[in-house]
């Protein structure tokens, strides 16, 4: 009985270490996603709401 | 040794006891492997470059997406599969995985799978993605499989979606070539599965799958592959002239579209007699090189692809 049992924990063991191994790549691979898309994603800024002369080709060109 | 109580067999899988292997075979890994080689050449024979990391997550999420579309297709069959000597040993039919457990995993990879594609790619591609699980769950596996022995024909559509996404990944939008790629696999499929259930027909025919062979005998199925296979002659041609073919494709296109119709003729040609004299040789013959048509297809269109860069690729 009590081998039975060890036998269970050691397979919900591998379980959880395989789900927790799954948990961390995951975790890893929208970090990569978010460092690529925000290295190239030159249009991000325009989506803030926030008015900033770099992003106005008009007024930066009128200006000093 | 076992995973049995000491007090007893245990028949049915208990809830939370299944190990992850468990899990990774409810995703079926070797059609999985399928849909990574072709969504990853929709993917690179797009006009469109994209970033590798970006295109490995995509990959990734259509994998997974293919995968929850096979875990929800195992909690439905799960009757069907106890039959079959093929699939008796999945993880529901032996005990090891609860159906409901399957139901949620399938469900919530599909989400994921879905919701990922459209932040890693575009919305276009996860919705291509999220009407192929529903195609191959709904439309295939809980409407098709039982009620018609043209199951195979239009199911075959699910399985034909992942370069077609591959490409929709990088271009945003579906043109010419990834129509001829998606009819490709469609009009292969017929072929393919039909070669196979010659071979294996007591098994359709002990879980009451109508498939051809257990519907309209053996001889109708053997004039269905062959009429299929010249059906999909000019689909597989017709790519070569798109954009993303070439000379490498087509060379390799008419070399294995001669090898499939003289394959087709054979299997058309022979009798149940025969087949059952020599335990269908030829059909598992034509069953294997079919596979290996389909690979050489997708891997000629990778070459082109390739050799591009060097002006070698292309027309």
């Amino acid at each position: 009985m009590l081998k039975a049992e060890h036998e269970i924990h050691q397979r919900r063991f591998g379980r959880n270490l395989g789900l927790g191994l799954v948990l961390v790549a995951f975790v890893a691979l929208v970090f990569g996603l978010t460092v690529v898309k925000v290295t190239r994603g030159d249009p991000m800024q325009g989506f803030d709401h926030v008015v900033r002369p770099e992003m106005a080709p008009a007024e930066a060109q009128g200006g000093n | 040794m076992s995973d049995i109580h000491a007090n007893g067999a245990m028949s049915e899988a208990q809830p939370g006891e299944a190990g992850f292997g468990d899990f990774i075979a409810l995703l079926k890994p070797r059609v999985m492997s399928l849909v990574v080689f072709t969504a990853l050449v929709g993917l690179l024979v797009a006009p469109v470059p994209v970033h590798p990391f970006v295109a490995a997550t995509c990959i990734l999420f259509i994998a997974l997406g293919g995968g929850a579309s096979g875990a929800l297709n195992m909690w439905w069959d799960a009757d069907i599969d106890r039959v079959m000597r093929r699939t008796k040993g999945r993880p529901i039919p032996a005990g090891k995985v609860q159906p409901g457990e399957a139901l949620g995993l399938g469900l919530a990879l599909s989400g994921l799978s879905v919701m990922m594609l459209a932040l890693a790619a575009n919305v276009q591609a996860a919705a291509l993605l999220a009407f192929t699980i529903f195609f191959y769950v709904v439309i295939y596996s809980m409407w098709l499989k039982r009620s018609t022995p043209q199951n195979i024909v239009i199911g075959g559509a699910a399985g034909a979606f992942p370069p077609m996404i591959g490409w929709v990944c990088a271009t945003g939008s579906v043109g010419i070539e990834a129509v001829l790629m998606f009819t490709l696999i469609f009009m292969w499929t017929p072929p393919h599965f039909w070669a196979l259930a010659l071979f294996m027909n007591s098994d359709y025919e002990k879980a009451g799958v109508p498939m051809l062979t257990v519907t309209h005998g053996k001889r109708s199925t053997r004039n269905h592959i062959l009429g299929y296979t010249i059906a999909l002659v000019p689909f597989a041609l017709a790519l070569g002239v798109t954009s993303i073919g070439g000379p490498i494709y087509m060379a390799v296109a008419i070399a294995l579209n001669i090898g499939f119709l003289i394959g087709a003729v054979a299997i058309w040609r022979r009798d149940e007699a025969k087949a059952e004299a020599d335990g269908y040789r030829l059909e598992k013959k034509v069953f294997a090189f079919s596979l290996l048509y389909l690979f050489l297809h997708f891997g000629a269109l990778l070459a082109e692809a390739a050799l591009r860069p060097w002006g070698l690729g292309g027309w």
